[in-house]
């Protein structure tokens, strides 16, 4: 673990550099997020009977919560892990010292779990203020988000660390991830899906992830499906990192 | 040499990628101090090896040690004394110059407090203490490599492994990266490189390989290999189409050794200047030059090739 933190700490410093861009993108995002969906377009789905239960504002925000989450995760995981093995090299400085490979894989997935943590709390600081948290179990919503992060950046680490060329990313994020934003239960319940599409989303670790952000926030949540969530993503980061950590060996070790 | 007080000892040692043998069990020995270079064409195993001794890459075969202890075993605990130069830089481009000194000091657990310290002082060895606070990115090709150097050297390694280290910069870089080399070697330090460039070898090795095919051809000093495998002069005749074929025979026992290249013959001999007149006469060259024997030569003898085409 050592070693791990070793490799973090290079991470850490290097975001140093850059963090005041970041920061204000992390406020600014859930900021516009909530205007535009809860205040424009809640304004027109909130017409008529509730179908919902709650407002579409405190319906529709820790679905982004989550969302983001899985956004941060795959934006840092993707290019960045491609780039430390191919272009600027970083994995291969780190591995000429006593750090494993192991350890270089871990400490890149700290960096992206603080990435995650950070725009997470400022999100949720966001929500209290827009008044959508109806629940103290909200704070749990926290740590889910960050499991949310972890289920993505360990799987995504070990495609780019595979992945032949860039285009493969582009083609994972296109495909993959935004869809996954649009239909897993972020901005509508995934009910409202047709069958056979439903299931689809239902093994989406993102609405895990959203589902239970969501019970968490609005104070609905039971035991037995939030351990089904939690399950459910541990075992995507679980598998991700086994993943991961042949990939890496194989570009690292030849 | 015993295994005992080699750094770095050999015997049969191979690595294979897939159906290609790119190193073919090659034995040697490096001792304490000493500064030993891999000379070779691209291709010829350098770098593999060099990945074994680095402890980045398991060895395909036979045996090797690196301060005694097992790669395979004590990877992390090796990596950890030695200094590692590579081919390619893998820089912190956003940080500054001095911030990498420090973050890859941090890798091998070294603390903070000692590393600012330390970071100064390597940056004044490699003349880079001006530049300390600049970003890395706006750098020269030899700025980047003397830094690259310096970071190496942050663990006080027994042992500094460097990869072509001047491969890619201009005449005057190179000069200045073995100006610190050079007096890294008089500190003491034990330096491992490989190289294509015969000049290199010459100025900063003691002893060296020459690799080609992934096997060692030949081992000894520069001064050594030149005295034993060729002559002490060479006379080069230029031409400006084909070389014409010639035998040494032609020359009444003046010429050791002819070798015809697409442009160029060249003679070997122990009087350069008495052959270059009558060379000149009997082929009607272009150019004629009158040149001491280089590792070049050693290597076209050994392998019938040049050494950068």
């Amino acid at each position: 673990m050592d070693g791990a933190l070793r490799a973090y700490e290079h991470w850490v410093t290097s975001y140093r550099r850059l963090w005041r861009a970041s920061i204000v993108s992390s406020v600014l995002n859930p900021v516009l997020y909530l205007t535009a969906l809860g205040v424009g377009l809640g304004k027109l789905v909130n017409h008529g009977p509730h179908p919902l239960g709650v407002s579409y504002v405190a319906f529709v925000a820790p679905g982004v919560l989550a969302a983001t989450g899985m956004q941060i995760a795959t934006n840092e995981s993707s290019f960045p892990v491609m780039a430390a093995l191919r272009w600027t090299r970083t994995y291969y400085a780190m591995l000429a010292s006593p750090l494993r490979v192991r350890d270089i894989l871990i400490g890149h997935q700290l960096y992206f779990a603080s990435r995650v943590a950070v725009a997470a709390t400022i999100y949720l600081a966001a929500l209290a203020a827009f008044g959508t948290l109806h629940s103290g179990y909200a704070i749990f919503a926290l740590p889910v988000t960050v499991l949310v992060g972890a289920a993505f950046s360990a799987p995504v680490a070990a495609f780019s660390a595979w992945a032949p060329k860039d285009a493969y990313l582009s083609a994972l994020l296109r495909f993959g991830i935004v869809p996954m934003f649009l239909f897993s239960g972020t901005f509508f319940p995934v009910t409202r899906l047709p069958p056979g599409v439903r299931e689809i989303a239902y093994a989406t670790p993102l609405w895990h992830g959203v589902d239970l952000a969501r019970h968490l926030t609005l104070g609905t949540a039971t035991w037995g499906m939030s351990l089904v969530h939690v399950a459910y993503l541990v075992a995507f980061a679980g598998a991700g990192l086994v993943i991961a950590e042949r990939s890496y060996r194989k570009r690292l070790v030849l | 040499m015993s295994t005992n007080d080699a750094l770095i000892h050999a015997r049969g040692l191979t690595k294979r990628f897939g159906g290609l043998t790119a190193v073919d069990g090659i034995d040697f020995d490096v001792s304490k101090g000493e500064a030993f270079g891999f000379l070779g064409p691209n291709g010829a195993g350098k770098s593999s090896t060099m990945r074994m001794i680095g402890c980045v890459s398991p060895v395909g075969g036979g045996t090797l040690r690196v301060l005694g202890l097992d790669p395979a075993a004590d990877g992390p605990a090796i990596r950890g004394r030695l200094g590692v130069v590579p081919q390619l830089d893998n820089l912190d481009n956003e940080l500054t110059v001095r911030e990498n000194v420090i973050i890859y000091g941090r890798y091998f657990g070294l603390a903070r407090r000692d590393l600012r310290q330390r970071a100064d002082e390597l940056l004044e060895f490699v003349q880079l203490s001006e530049r300390a606070n600049d970003p890395v990115e706006p750098l020269s090709g030899g700025m980047k490599r003397r830094l690259t150097i310096a970071r190496s050297l942050v663990n006080d390694p027994d042992v500094l492994l460097l990869d072509e280290p001047t491969t890619g910069l201009d005449p005057q870089a190179r000069h200045v990266v073995w100006d610190r080399l050079f007096r890294l070697k008089q500190q003491g330090v034990t330096l491992v490189l490989t190289t294509h460039y015969m000049d290199e070898a010459e100025q900063l090795c003691d002893r060296l390989v020459v690799m080609d095919h992934g096997k060692i051809a030949e081992e000894g000093s520069p001064a050594g290999l030149i005295q034993r495998l060729s002559t002490r002069e060479v006379v080069e005749l230029r031409f400006p189409g084909d070389a014409p074929v010639v035998e040494s025979s032609a020359f009444n026992g003046r010429v050791a050794r002819v070798e015809v290249l697409p442009d160029r013959v060249l003679l070997y001999t122990d009087d350069g200047d008495a052959l270059a007149p009558i060379a000149h006469e009997l082929l009607g060259a272009q150019s004629v030059l009158v040149r001491r024997s280089t590792l070049e030569d050693v290597f076209l003898r050994l392998t019938g090739r040049t050494l950068v085409d």
